[in-house]
Order: C-alpha cells, then sequence, then structure tokens
C-alpha cells in the first residue's frame, strides 16, 4: 500500500473512485477527472490516465457519457494541443459504443479537438480515426464516422479528399439505414466543406441516391439536408438540382409516404431565399399550394404552421392570390388540428398583407376561426390578438370576439377557461377600458365563483393584473364595490378566495384604499365560523403588515390578530400568532 | 438430404421431404415430473443470424442460447460445391438467463399484470452485445445483453480499511457525492483553488490497476416502454429501418422508436365508439421483413389487412385485404376462423397464416384467397364441440416459415407439430412429436382417426411415457399442445416449445 500524504487524501480517493462499485462515485470522480489529471501531471496523465480511460469503455453509460464529455475540453490537461492526439483513442471508442447519446457526445467532443488540432495532427491522427470509423465491422463507428467528415476534409491533401469523398459516398450506400440516415442528416454540413467543383460532381449524386433510398425514413433526412445544399449551390444549381427534387417530393404520385411530405413542408420556406423570386413563383409557391391541400392532416398541419413564414418571403401579390384561397379552405378544415394550427399563425398574415388585403380577405378567416367548435382554435386567434390589432385595429373584430370569449369563458372545460383567464389583460390592453367594462367586467368577477379551485385562483390574479393596466382608481369603481357582496357567499371556499383576492389587490391598490375599503372586510372576516377562513385572515394580515402604517396596524390588525390568537383552533391559534410576531418585527425594525 | 445449401433453395423442382431427426433438448422433462407453471415456455424466437435463439416463459425469465457449431461459410461452400454430405447442423448451448418481467398490480385499474412473456424480438447487434425486446400483457422492454469485465482492482492509493477508518476526509468523500454532483462545489473543489499542483503531478499518487480479465454475462434493461396499451399486447415487431418497432393490443397498434419510450404513435385503432358495437380484433401484427412501410394486421373474424404507413399518419384504411369466405357455416365457424399468429416470409411475398384448423399461405400480390391451404389436425373436426366446452379452441397457436420459403410449420395438440411443403405440387406433410424420438411411426393403433387424413404421409404416436391416455381411447391430448415454434432463418432447423421442454430437430 503506497503511503499517501496527509493532503493528497482527496485526491488519491478521487482516483481510487474511478473503479468505485458505486456508480455515483465514479460519475463523480470522472467528473473531477482535470483534478485528477493535473494531480498526475501532463506526463503521467498522457501516458497513464488517457490509456486507463481508453480501458473503461463497458462501464455505465452515464459514466461513458460524462468521459466523453470531460474528454472534449482535456487539451490543457494533456500537455496543449501538440498532444492533442492522445486525446483520440479513448473518444474513438467511445464512439462504437451503443448507445446513441454517449456516442454523439463522443463525436461532439471529437470535433472539438479536431477543430484545435494542428493540420499534421489531422492528417497523422484524426483522419485515419475517420477513415477507421467509417470501416468499423459494428454500424455504431460507422454512424459516428459521418459526423466527423466536415472536421476531417478541409486539411485533407488531395488524394485523402478523394478517398474522402468516396468513403462518405459509401456510407450513403451502408447495408443499414441507421448508417445512412447518419450519413444524410451530416450531408449538408459537410457539402459546405467540400469544393464548389465536387459539390456538383460527387456530392449532388450522393443527394439524389439519398432522395431516392427504399427506406423512407432516410429519404426525408435527405429532405432536411436539401435547404442546407441549396445554399450552397449557386442559385442557377439549385434551381437545376434541388428544386426539382423537393417538387417531385411535394407530390402525392411521386412520394406516397406523408413523412417526407410533412418534411418538405417544414423545409420548404427555408429554400426559397435559396433559389430566388422567379423560381419561387413558378414552382415553390405551387408545390406549397399542393401541400397545404394535401390529403394527409399532419402535412397540412405542418404546411399551415409555416405559411406566415413562407408568405413574408413572397412578395405580397403571390399570396393573395395562390396562398390565401387554401387558407379560406382551411379554416373550414375538417381536422381540428388543422384549424389550429391555422389560428396559431394567421395572425401573423396581417402585417404581410397590409391593412386592405387583410380587411377584405382575411378578416373572414379570422371571424370563421373564432366561431370554430373546437376552443383550441379560438384561444390561437385570441391569443395573438395584438398583431392583427397593430394593422386593422380591433373595432372591425370585436362584434365577433365577444361572443367567442363569452363562449370560451363558459366552456365545460377549465383548462380552457384557464386558458381565457390567462389572454384577459392582453385583451383588456388591446381593446381598451371602455369595451372592457361594459362586456368583460362581470365575467372577470364571475370567475371568482368558478368550480374549480384554479380558475378562482387564476381569477384573482387576474384581477390583480387588471388593477394594475387599468389603475387603482378603475379597480376602486368597478371591482371594490363587488367585494362585499362577495364575501358572503354562503360557501367558505368562495370566501377564501375573496381573502385570496383582497391580499393581492392590497398591493396594487395603495395604502388609503386598502385602509378604508379592504381591511374592513378582513377583519369582519375574522368572525367567520369556519376556522379556516379564519387562519387564512391572520395570513392575509400578516401580509400586510409591511404595507399599512404602524397605527393600522396597532389599532385594528393587532387586536384582531389577538382576538383569533385566543381562537379555539389550533391552526387559527398558530397562524395568528405568527402574524402577531411579525407585527413585532416591524415595531421593532421601525 | 443434408443441411442444405442456399443455391438450390429456389429450385423451381419439388424439394425431396426433409427427414427430420432429433438434436438436442433444454430442460427435459423426467417421467412423472410436476410442470411448474411458470417453466412453461411462451415465446420463442431465432435472431437474424440464426447464431441466437431466445425463449420467454410465463415465469418472465427470458433464456437465450448461442450456437456451438463452426460457422465458418467460406469453409461451407466449399463443402458443399465439393458434394460432401455434412454431418453439422445447428447445435445451442445455454448462454445465460435474466429475469424480464416481475408479476405487477395496476392500482388504478385493480387488474394484475402477469409476468408471462408474450413475444421476445430480437433487434440489431451492435459491439458484441446483443439487444431484444420482450413484452407481457402491458410492457415492452428493451435489454442489452453483453460481456462485462469483472473487476478485481489490485492497486489502490489507499487501503480501503484504512481509508474507512480515517475519520473526516475519507467519510466526507463517500458521503458526498450527493452533495458535489449538482454544482461540482464540494469538498474535493478546495483543492483547485488553495492547492498548488507542482508541474509533474505527485509520483506517489496511483491509478487503481485492473487485475483480472474475467467476463460474465449481464443483462441491462435499457428502456421500458409502458402505459400504452389498454388491452393486452399480442405482438411486437421490428421495423426493417432498424429504429422503430410496433406494439400491437386487441384493439389498437402503436408505433415506437426504440431510443425513445415516453411516446408511441398510434397507427391502427379498431376500437368503435361504442364497445357493443365490437366484432373484431387484432391477433397479431408484423412489420414486412424489408419494406419499411409495409405492415400487416391480422384479426379474429380471419382476415388479414395490410396497410401503408406512407399513406397516413393514422391507419385505419387498409391498402389490402385478405380473406377468404368460409364454406358451409356452422356455429364453430368465427371462432376456428379466428388467426391466431401471421408471418411475413423472408422474401416479403408471402405471408402465412394460422387459424384453429388451417394453416394458409397468402402471396401478397393475390388477395382472392390463399395460395395454398394445410390442414392441420382435420381429425379434430368431430371434436370441436369438447375443444369449445374446455376452452382449447381459442388456444393461440404460432406458425412459421423456413428461411428458403419452402416449408411451414405449426403446432398442435399431443406435442405434435407439423411441416408442409408449400411449393407447388409439393405433397410433403409431415407430422412429427415434440421428443427425443419425432419420427416414430405409429403402426400399433390402427383406431387412431388421424389414419383417415391423406394428407398424413407419416403418422406418429404419440411418445410412450405418455401414454396413459391412449388406454382410454382418446388419442389426443388437449393439455400438451405446442403452441410455440421457430424456424431457423437460414438452415432447416425447427426449435419448438413442449411445456417447459425446448425441443430442437434438424433435417
Amino acid at each position: 500500500m503506497a503511503m499517501i500524504d496527509e493532503p493528497l487524501y482527496p485526491i488519491a480517493i478521487l482516483i481510487d473512485e474511478l473503479k468505485n462499485e458505486d456508480i455515483q462515485l465514479r460519475l463523480n470522480s470522472i467528473r473531477r477527472l482535470s483534478t485528477i489529471a493535473r494531480a498526475l501531471g501532463e506526463e503521467r496523465t498522457r501516458k497513464e490516465l488517457i490509456p486507463f480511460l481508453s480501458e473503461n469503455n463497458d462501464d455505465d453509460d452515464e459514466v461513458l457519457l460524462a468521459m466523453a464529455e470531460e474528454l472534449g475540453v482535456f487539451i490543457p490537461y494533456v500537455g496543449g494541443v501538440e498532444y492533442a492526439n492522445v486525446l483520440l483513442p479513448p473518444l474513438e471508442t467511445l464512439c462504437t459504443v451503443e448507445e446513441t447519446f454517449v456516442r454523439d457526445k463522443a463525436v461532439e467532443s471529437l470535433c472539438r479537438i479536431g477543430a484545435q488540432m494542428k493540420k499534421n495532427d489531422l492528417v497523422d491522427w484524426f483522419i485515419p480515426l475517420v477513415k477507421r470509423l467509417a470501416a468499423c465491422e459494428w454500424f455504431t463507428g460507422r454512424v459516428s464516422s459521418c459526423g466527423l467528415f466536415h472536421i476531417a476534409y478541409p486539411s485533407a491533401p488531395d488524394q485523402l479528399k478523394v478517398e474522402l469523398r468516396s468513403i462518405y459516398g459509401q456510407l450513403c450506400q451502408d447495408d443499414m439505414p441507421t448508417v445512412r440516415r447518419a450519413a444524410a442528416s451530416n450531408l449538408g454540413k459537410f457539402a459546405a466543406t467540400v469544393e464548389q467543383s465536387y459539390l456538383k460532381t460527387e456530392i449532388m449524386p450522393i443527394f439524389d441516391d439519398l432522395t431516392q433510398d427504399d427506406q423512407d425514413s432516410v429519404r426525408l433526412l435527405a429532405v432536411e439536408s436539401c435547404a442546407a445544399l441549396g445554399k450552397l449551390l449557386a442559385p442557377l444549381d439549385c434551381v437545376a438540382h434541388i428544386l426539382p427534387v423537393i417538387v417531385n417530393f411535394s407530390r402525392v404520385l411521386l412520394d406516397k409516404s406523408w413523412r417526407v411530405r410533412y418534411m418538405v413542408a417544414n423545409q420548404l420556406y427555408e429554400l426559397c431565399e435559396a433559389v430566388g423570386p422567379e423560381p419561387t413563383r413558378a414552382d415553390l409557391v405551387p408545390a406549397y399550394v399542393r401541400l397545404l391541400r394535401d390529403n394527409e392532416a399532419e402535412v397540412r398541419i405542418a404546411a399551415a404552421g409555416k405559411v406566415t413564414k413562407f408568405c413574408r418571403i413572397l412578395n405580397p401579390q403571390l399570396p393573395i392570390q395562390h396562398i390565401l384561397p387554401c387558407l379560406k379552405e382551411l379554416s373550414s378544415d375538417s381536422s381540428q388540428h388543422v384549424r389550429s394550427a391555422l389560428a396559431s399563425v394567421i395572425m401573423g398574415m396581417a402585417p404581410i398583407l397590409g391593412k386592405d388585403a387583410t380587411i377584405e380577405q382575411l378578416l373572414p378567416i379570422f371571424l370563421s376561426l373564432l366561431k370554430d367548435e373546437f376552443p383550441d382554435v379560438r384561444l390561437n386567434i385570441i391569443s395573438k390578438l395584438d398583431q392583427i390589432n397593430q394593422v386593422i385595429g380591433i373595432d372591425l373584430l370585436s362584434q365577433s370576439l365577444l361572443p367567442a370569449i363569452m363562449e370560451l369563458a363558459e366552456d365545460r372545460h377549465w383548462r380552457v377557461r384557464l386558458a381565457i383567464i390567462e389572454y384577459i389583460p392582453l385583451l383588456a390592453s388591446q381593446l381598451g377600458v371602455g369595451f372592457f367594462d361594459e362586456k368583460l367586467g362581470a365575467l372577470c368577477m364571475q370567475w371568482l365563483e368558478d368550480k374549480v379551485f384554479s380558475i378562482r385562483d387564476a381569477a384573482a390574479n387576474n384581477l390583480k393584473h387588471l388593477a394594475e393596466e387599468f389603475g387603482p382608481e378603475w379597480a376602486m369603481q368597478h371591482i371594490i364595490p363587488q367585494v362585499p357582496d362577495k364575501i358572503s357567499n354562503p360557501h367558505y371556499l368562495y370566501r377564501m378566495t375573496i381573502l385570496h383576492a383582497i391580499s393581492l389587490l392590497a398591493h396594487v391598490m395603495g395604502i388609503d384604499i386598502t385602509c378604508q375599503k379592504l381591511l374592513p372586510v378582513v377583519i369582519a372576516s375574522s368572525k367567520d365560523r369556519v376556522p379556516n377562513i379564519k387562519f387564512n385572515v391572520a395570513k392575509v394580515l400578516q401580509s400586510l403588515v409591511p404595507i399599512l402604517d404602524q397605527s393600522v396596524v396597532e389599532n385594528m390588525i393587532r387586536p384582531c390578530l389577538v382576538e383569533l390568537s385566543e381562537d379555539p383552533d389550533v391552526d387559527v391559534r398558530y397562524f395568528a400568532n405568527q402574524a402577531l410576531q411579525a407585527c413585532d418585527q416591524v415595531m421593532v425594525s421601525s | 438430404m443434408n443441411g442444405k445449401g442456399p443455391e438450390d433453395a429456389r429450385a423451381p423442382a419439388v424439394p425431396p421431404p426433409l427427414e427430420w431427426k432429433f438434436s438436442q433438448v433444454f430442460g427435459e422433462r423426467a417421467a412423472g415430473e410436476e410442470v411448474q407453471e411458470v417453466d412453461i415456455i411462451s415465446a420463442i424466437e431465432f435472431d437474424k443470424s440464426g447464431d441466437h435463439l431466445a425463449t420467454g416463459d410465463r415465469g418472465g425469465r427470458v433464456v437465450l442460447f448461442e450456437r456451438t457449431d463452426v460457422r465458418d461459410h467460406g469453409c461451407r461452400r466449399d463443402l458443399e460445391s465439393l458434394d460432401y454430405p455434412i454431418s453439422r447442423h445447428p447445435e445451442f448451448r445455454y448462454k445465460t438467463e435474466f429475469q424480464s418481467h416481475e408479476p405487477e398490480f395496476d392500482y388504478l385499474k385493480s387488474l394484475e399484470i402477469e409476468e408471462k412473456i408474450n413475444k421476445i424480438r430480437w433487434c440489431q447487434m451492435a459491439n458484441g452485445a446483443l439487444f431484444l425486446l420482450s413484452t407481457n400483457d402491458k410492457t415492452i422492454k428493451f435489454w442489452k445483453v453483453q460481456e462485462k469485465k469483472v473487476k478485481r482492482i489490485s492497486k489502490m492509493n489507499l487501503d480501503p480499511s484504512q481509508a474507512a477508518a480515517n475519520g473526516s476526509i475519507a467519510s466526507s468523500s463517500t458521503a458526498s457525492p450527493r452533495v458535489c454532483l449538482p454544482n461540482g462545489g464540494c469538498s474535493y473543489n478546495y483543492m483547485s483553488n488553495d492547492f498548488s499542483f507542482p508541474p509533474g503531478g505527485f509520483p506517489s499518487l496511483r491509478l487503481p490497476a485492473v487485475a483480472s480479465q474475467e467476463t460474465s454475462l449481464v443483462a441491462r434493461c435499457r428502456r421500458i416502454y409502458a402505459h400504452a396499451h389498454d388491452y393486452h399486447i399480442n405482438s411486437i415487431s421490428n421495423n426493417s429501418d432498424g429504429e422503430t418497432f410496433i406494439s400491437a393490443d386487441d384493439l389498437r397498434i402503436n408505433l415506437w422508436n426504440l431510443e425513445i419510450s415516453n411516446q408511441s404513435f398510434n397507427i391502427v385503432d379498431v376500437k368503435p365508439a361504442n364497445m357493443e358495437d365490437l366484432t373484431e380484433v387484432i391477433t397479431s401484427a408484423e412489420f414486412h421483413p424489408n419494406r419499411c412501410n409495409t405492415l400487416a394486421y391480422s384479426s379474429s373474424k380471419g382476415s388479414i389487412r395490410l396497410i401503408d404507413l406512407r399513406q397516413s399518419a393514422l391507419c385505419d384504411n387498409h391498402s389490402q385485404l385478405f380473406e377468404e369466405a368460409p364454406g358451409s357455416r356452422s356455429f364453430f365457424t368465427e371462432i376456428i376462423a379466428s388467426i391466431s399468429d401471421i408471418k411475413f416470409g423472408q422474401d416479403g411475398r408471402h405471408i402465412l397464416s394460422r387459424d384453429y384448423m388451417t394453416l394458409k399461405l397468402w402471396d401478397i400480390n393475390m388477395d382472392s384467397g390463399p395460395v395454398a391451404t394445410f390442414q392441420v389436425h382435420e381429425y379434430l373436426r368431430p371434436q370441436l364441440c369438447d375443444l369449445y366446452e374446455s376452452d382449447s379452441i381459442f388456444d393461440k397457436f404460432e406458425c412459421c416459415l423456413s428461411g428458403d420459403g419452402l416449408r411451414v410449420a405449426t403446432g398442435s395438440y399431443s406435442n405434435l407439430f407439423r411441416v408442409f411443403g408449400c411449393v407447388a405440387g409439393s405433397t410433403e406433410a409431415a407430422t412429427l412429436e415434440a421428443s427425443k424420438n419425432p419420427m416414430r411411426r405409429q403402426g400399433q393403433n390402427p383406431a387412431r382417426p388421424a389414419r383417415s387424413l391423406s394428407s398424413l404421409t407419416r403418422v406418429v404416436r404419440r411418445g410412450a411415457e405418455t401414454s396413459g391416455i391412449d388406454a382410454n381411447g382418446n388419442s389426443y391430448d388437449f393439455t400438451t399442445k405446442l403452441l410455440h415454434l421457430a424456424w431457423h432463418p437460414t438452415e432447416n432447423s425447427i426449435a419448438c416449445a413442449a411445456a417447459n421442454s425446448l425441443y430442437m430437430y434438424y433435417a
């Protein structure tokens, strides 16, 4: 047994625990790997610690993940960039494990290290590693290799570049769909490093193959790289090579897989910039229109969700001519999810189309969505009200808005009611005091007596937000007068909600109103017959102590609390005493 | 016939009938030994290469076997081209076993969940580790079976006993991990601040050395796919894309990604709005072996539906329907039409289905009717009443195809199983018994009704060890049923389960 100096004990333990039975201890040691490395010194880290870690490849995934992460920032501990290559072997092993998240982390760390390595070292160490992984017996290594080419390629001499491109081509034709998927999803990154001249001659054929793969999952990842490749190619080449592919994908007859079309619907707008305005008008707009009318609801959902992003790139005439008619159809789509997706983005169309087109074309769509039978659709429209308000003002909508709000406010599902309450402050700010008072004021009070606690709770908070929005004067007129009436509700749970609302309002109403109007109500409630109300009174009073004048505290609050502190109920006494202590503290501090 | 060469597999000519020989038995029952319920095998599955075999049982255990005979393809091919008889046939040995499922209780629904393994499916092997999915009625689990080094640490910095005795520091290190982990701020931290590391490090510190290099097999459950099925899971099946699989219960089929256990997509839902309108349930489902977007499921009404996942996200509309109108109707017509199992052939062109009385082979390009129908145990037809009374009529027999697609097999009662040649013109129809002597001819029992079956070229007598039932004149034993069997993917070798025993045969 080695003799260890006293101060080294913690490190010695840390090192020993690299092999502890307890996974938590091993994890802990791995996370402190840099400390261990510093204690061992750079040379022993290179010669002992790193080989030791390379051996440790059958540990639990959590440990391997931590190791992969630590090794990515380990260059300083092995003696700087010139020694970075010693870090490659353990990470190479980690690139072959079965757990995807460990492999991904190892690839990420390898990329980080590779990005710092000198060109010569990359050629001597990194590129051979990529080649070994790409030729690995198990698919796991081959999958990992796909994510490393973009680091390896730029430093390779011409001869090696030829080889790397051809290896990548082979990976795209691997027997395992998993490998082809990895190759397809990394294609954009790799292509960005390949010389322009080879893009067309070598990368595009690979891309074409991938877009015709048997496996749907491979094809749809190829779609994902369309936009990335499109940005690399000159617009003309993009029109020649990428555009036909994506346009074909959007046709049901040519690609039966809805998942591929779904991907196209999500990606299409990114391609518009790459191909330029004319091909966009001629090809992409019709393709997009097809997707908006796809017979699979999922595709329409994706397409509808991107409509604002897509139209923003076009000149305003195109959407009015081609897209708007589709949106009209979608607003009465058979799938509620499509309508809901549409409702969540369609308000964004208003600024794009301008005032006239919005009033003429969009308004009817808004109105029909506002009357939708599915609450989510209506909610989505209401949640984006500010966007349309900027363009045409809210007056045109208010007639339809009100019934929609009323209906949502009384919806059977409390989650829907909750959602609309959360939009009330937004509505209040957009609609203005006048409209609000007339139509919505009563609703806000009504929610305080909802059957569901969450709604009552939200309603109390809502009152506070409204008081903030419209000011104490308004609250004085519209909220406060109703409080005495509400607090006499026969059910104690509703009385409790009012107490809660009062405690929230007190903080925004200012001292005077609180003392004159709110405090008496609270004090009166201390005579309630239900103990739960009484100790809540104590709690509310406690919360009021810091914001009120000391004289008020002494004259009104303290006597009430003293009385409560002698209550037969133990909880009431407890909270009353808590509040009394708070009073004492304020006394002392002032 | 010996082994078989993949070269002759596609020969259009009718291959000569196979002569089946006993190969191995695992868990053979001694005479008079009582079978424990938990030991009864409930699932059998070969992996894609045929190098591994897994069985699951009612006790929730999964047992793995591995092939022991040398598999050197180059050498084999040479031998075959020289036309030497090859005496070698697949032989397996016990590899490992693990407890996959435990009995559970669903408190919300007051339901007991049995631990019985309903299905096992192998996944892609990686890094020498085996992966498989196993399921009971409700929960699917993803297992990894891997060799792990047995750690025996020889050199340490501190004597463990000494360290433990050494008060504050040692105890802080063992007690601290929970404190350390969230923010990394812990007792070790002072090292980096107040401590100066000499440039060469501390020579007295050393890394623990691992002494022994022994390995042991460890099975770890990597993922649990739960809470997605209201009814009992009857099938799981991997997609050829290597990343997804389906699970099917009576009314729904869900699609999962192997790496994501907390969500699945419902792709087929046959649940009617009103459960009283329910007329048909899903009995089995399988992905096409190489077309990633096609899957087939069978129903209790005897139909097979092919669905195309590309068409829409919810595949309630099938792309193809295979069914056969029943001839004469009787009380039992609907019950015995229920399909208990379907399997795709390796070529992906044929589907084999098993209903109570027959095996049917379908060509997916022909939905007008099966290309071949094989009577499995026609002599039971007069007994349907008894079988109904004893609920045996609801037994779920599995079926399998040979790797070359030339033959099909399925089980029956009295531990019998049948192998049919399915090439047009083949009359091959063997009846074998899951015992050490599968081909024992039956001559001494002329009263046996099976004799009247013309399709039976060889008739087998039940083994002498269970002959007690013969005496009362009833020559089939409904309690000994051979439900589960599997055909080796590349060779003519069949593994089948008779209660708790696994019998293997080759030809």
